[in-house]
């Protein structure tokens, strides 16, 4: 377990360098120059000079990203370039409201994922069946965007149940939070619906059957603790698809997250938001699925840990 | 030093003959209230010497003041916190003498040291200003920008209250420098105590203070008590809530949460508004000193040739395109927008003539047109707008193929020079103060021709710098010969047409039906949304 432990983490300190790297020689070769975006359009070319040297930007690609590694060692995300602020500070400031969107995504996805599989496998072969599947079908593939606009739409606009974004209140989550959890719902819909379907083959619920236990106690009670353990892993790697929907989750719904903050600072070019945003990312997805590896063998001792 | 001038009157009517008319206070005005503006975008930065956007632009006017500063409403310059000053025969010595009594939001009172330390701290590599170069003609800003120096040489503190600037050239713009943001008057203590973080903790001796900034959330603004001109602000708070998209504002307008969307009517909601009479009058409209225009890059060939320039000006139809965005702009035939001092009336500019076009392009030798590539910034409505510039030209044989990129690649490839021609929209320009000399410099002059500058058309008119030069040796920036010859710039301009102007923006600002005062402080031409210090509530 230890030897595991410390294998993982070495793997994900790579990954991590890995991700920094990439990331890095991505926004140096951005055909954009971000000096000229702090310059501004007034300013004289030493003006624009000045401000390249004083942020080291003249300096060899090399130089710059050592640099860079050398204060992230040490903890240290830069300033950012044109809000002149911590970025540490700036995604310190932001994360809170991350955290408690994917929580709402989370649960939203686990109601509704769960809720249909559960259905569409004690009606299996129904047109209850059918009708869920195609629904969890359009979740999966449905744009964020265009979800999110729809729900803002109807339930904020036309039936003003909902506060039109924002962010405050358990009535500012709802919307967001169901608009990044739907994907999962969709998704979570089908494994548990599969899952469900093959515990309720099992012959321990023949033998519940048999006893003359009710149906619902046999499905709430007997089935599903056992249908559910293979999707408590998968929570964990929810965090990366999550990561992704952020961006424009907190933009339609003007949640003031880290997924909103990256948006600005990429139309901005400010190239330490970008990078700092990339890495608090990438760090919640590896850890997420450090977790997800951990909790499995917890659920499934079939499984173990070497 | 021949014009001692003692009162700020007094000084207005010498230097400013069309200026002589300061604000009339609104009779109807009600302190007290919270209004809430919203933008789509947190705010980067309060601190003066690096905030440049439209966005904190105006915020930093009302949390700090410079020497000079604008009548509301209006681009007729008044003393700020100079009470009155002086100018040398010779033009290259200012003298200002500070209003008595004024105190940052900290309590200390401000002095001539403030000023001069201020004036340093902009120009001084270290503070990385973009507007560090507006002060180019103050005497030893060289030796500042190269690190040979850390005072400048120029500015001298006369006694507490005076302050002398020399200059190295004259310098007709320099009352507009002093009324930049640029130009604020900063507490040294205040900005050694927070560092780097001065724009995030600002201290100035503006009509407003900082009470609260919620990162990513929202900016509380207070009313500054102490404020040293009479009588303003009206308002007790203004709260700048962000992270909110242009039409989920406009939703929250209609609902009564929200007294002034910051980013604007959104454009697919432009006609539904202005077709409801309830809606349409609470929308002010006014000129801005904004021109959008396509720039043909003169180092291209056929683009080098004048006539092709010429024919591409006549090729375009822009009261269509005016017509793309809804009428929200009025056709341009020049350079300089309506609103801006030198702008020559009657002018007609180019016509819309495809046959004369057509006509030109054959003397040229390109009867059968020729292929290019017409640059553009990817947002709406630019795509579109660029889609009926392709059209036009394709009726004169033109053939142009749109490259739709990020802002900061037009942006690039502008500056480079390898874009062909690229059509301004969503990074046009809006002057940075209203002097006709700042449609010049960057983007049509020798200085912004370079590697990165803003003159993409690369257009390099050394007679006309040389114009220019001199228009600005003036002292007084509104004397009518200074203007005429700034007109004459533009005509010239117009005869190489490296341009095609295509229209002037016009600026729509919508209020909740609370909101008070003056149409004119709804459009003021340098702040915008509005004028935060003069605007009121009404109930």
């Amino acid at each position: 377990m230890a030897a595991f432990l410390a294998r993982r983490l070495v793997q994900s300190a790579l990954i991590l360098l890995g991700v920094s790297f990439v990331t890095f020689v991505l926004l140096y070769a951005l055909p954009a120059d971000p000096v000229r975006q702090i310059a501004g359009r007034s300013a004289t070319a030493e003006t624009v000079e000045n401000i390249r040297r004083e942020l080291g930007l003249d300096r060899p690609f090399i130089v710059q990203y050592a640099r860079y590694l050398g204060g992230l060692l040490q903890g240290d995300l830069g300033r950012s370039y044109l809000q002149k602020t911590e970025v540490a500070e700036l995604i310190a400031a932001r994360l809170p409201a991350t955290l408690l969107l994917m929580l709402g995504a989370i649960i939203a996805e686990l109601a509704i994922g769960l809720t249909m599989g559960i259905i569409a496998a004690l009606r299996r072969g129904t047109a209850t069946d059918t009708s869920l599947m195609v629904a969890s079908f359009v979740g999966v593939s449905a744009p964020q965007f265009v979800v999110g606009l729809l729900l803002l739409y109807v339930f904020a606009v036309q039936l003003q149940w909902f506060p039109i974004g924002g962010y405050g209140t358990l009535a500012h989550l709802v919307l967001p939070a169901l608009t990044l959890g739907i994907l999962g719902a969709g998704w979570y819909s089908r494994m548990m619906r599969s899952s469900m379907i093959d515990v309720l083959r099992q012959d321990y619920i023949r033998t519940a059957r048999a006893k003359g236990l009710a149906r619902r106690r046999i499905v709430l009670r007997h089935a599903l603790p056992n249908a559910i353990l293979p999707i408590i892993a998968m929570i964990g790697i929810d965090i990366g698809i999550f990561m992704g929907g952020i961006v424009v989750v907190e933009s339609v719904f003007g949640w003031p997250g880290i997924g909103q903050l990256a948006w600005q600072a990429i139309q901005r070019v400010d190239i330490p938001i970008i990078m700092g945003v990339t890495l608090v990312s990438a760090f919640a997805i590896v850890l997420g699925n450090l977790l997800a590896d951990l909790v499995t063998p917890f659920i499934d001792p079939r499984i173990r840990i070497r | 030093m021949t014009r001692l001038l003692a009162s700020s009157a007094v000084a207005l009517a010498l230097s400013l003959p069309a200026a002589a008319q300061d604000y009339v206070p609104d009779p109807n005005a009600k302190p007290g209230g919270n209004i809430v503006i919203t933008y789509k975008d947190d705010v980067a930065t309060l601190d003066p010497a690096i905030g440049y956007d439209w966005q904190n632009w105006s915020m930093i006017k009302s949390l700090f003041d410079g020497l000079m500063d604008y009548v509301p409403g209006t681009t007729e310059l008044r003393p700020g916190l100079a009470e009155s000053y002086e100018i040398s025969e010779d033009g290259l010595t200012y003298t200002f003498r500070l209003r008595p009594g004024v105190r940052f939001h900290n309590g200390r009172e401000m002095t001539a040291e403030d000023v001069k330390y201020s004036f340093e701290r902009v120009t001084t590599p270290a503070t990385q200003s973009p507007g560090a170069g507006f002060f180019a003609s103050i005497k030893g800003y060289d030796a500042i920008t190269d690190g040979s120096a850390t005072a400048l040489e120029g500015v001298t503190v006369v006694d507490p209250s005076t302050i002398s600037i020399e200059l190295s050239r004259p310098d007709a713009t320099f009352l507009h420098v002093m009324a930049l943001n640029f130009a604020s008057v900063v507490p040294r203590e205040a900005v050694e105590a927070a560092g780097d973080d001065f724009g995030k903790a600002p201290v100035g001796t503006g009509a407003f203070r900082l009470a609260d900034w919620t990162l990513g959330q929202r900016l509380v603004f207070e009313k500054n008590p102490d404020y040293w001109r009479e009588g303003v602000p009206y308002l007790d708070t203004i709260t700048f809530e962000v992270g909110q998209e242009p039409i989920v504002a406009l939703l929250r307008l209609q609902n009564g949460e929200v007294d002034v969307p910051g980013d604007g009517i959104p454009p697919a909601k432009f006609v539904e508004v202005m077709a409801d009479p309830a809606q349409a009058a609470r929308v002010v409209e006014g000129g801005q000193l904004h021109t959008g225009y396509i720039t043909l890059n003169v180092t291209i060939p056929p683009l080098d040739n004048p006539e092709v320039r010429k024919a591409i000006n006549m090729a375009i139809n822009k009261e269509r395109i005016t017509q793309i965005i809804n009428g929200r702009a009025v056709a341009a035939s020049q350079p300089l927008p309506p609103s801006m001092p030198g702008y020559t009336e009657g002018f007609e500019g180019f016509a819309y003539d495809p046959d004369a076009a057509r006509d030109l392009l054959a003397d040229a030798g390109l009867a059968d047109g020729f292929e290019t590539e017409l640059y553009v910034m990817n947002t709406d409505p630019n795509p579109r707008i660029a889609q009926a510039i392709q059209q036009d030209l394709a009726a004169v044989g033109i053939r142009a193929s749109i490259q739709s990129l990020a802002q900061a690649n037009v942006i690039e490839a502008g500056g480079a020079g390898t874009a062909p021609m690229i059509w301004s929209g969503g990074m046009a320009w809006i002057a940075d103060f209203p002097d006709p000399s700042n449609f010049y410099g960057p983007i049509l002059g020798c200085a912004g021709a370079g590697e990165g500058g803003w003159n993409w058309s690369k257009y390099c008119n050394e007679a006309l710098d040389a114009a220019a030069t001199e228009a600005d040796s003036f002292t007084d920036p509104s004397a009518p010969d200074r203007l005429a010859k700034w007109s004459e710039v533009y005509m010239k301009v117009m005869e190489d047409a490296p341009w095609v102007p295509v229209f002037n923006e016009q600026r729509y600002t919508m209020k909740s039906a609370r909101m008070g005062g003056a149409d004119a402080l709804y459009v003021d031409p340098v702040s915008i949304p509005v004028n935060y210090d003069y605007v009121y509530v009404t109930e």
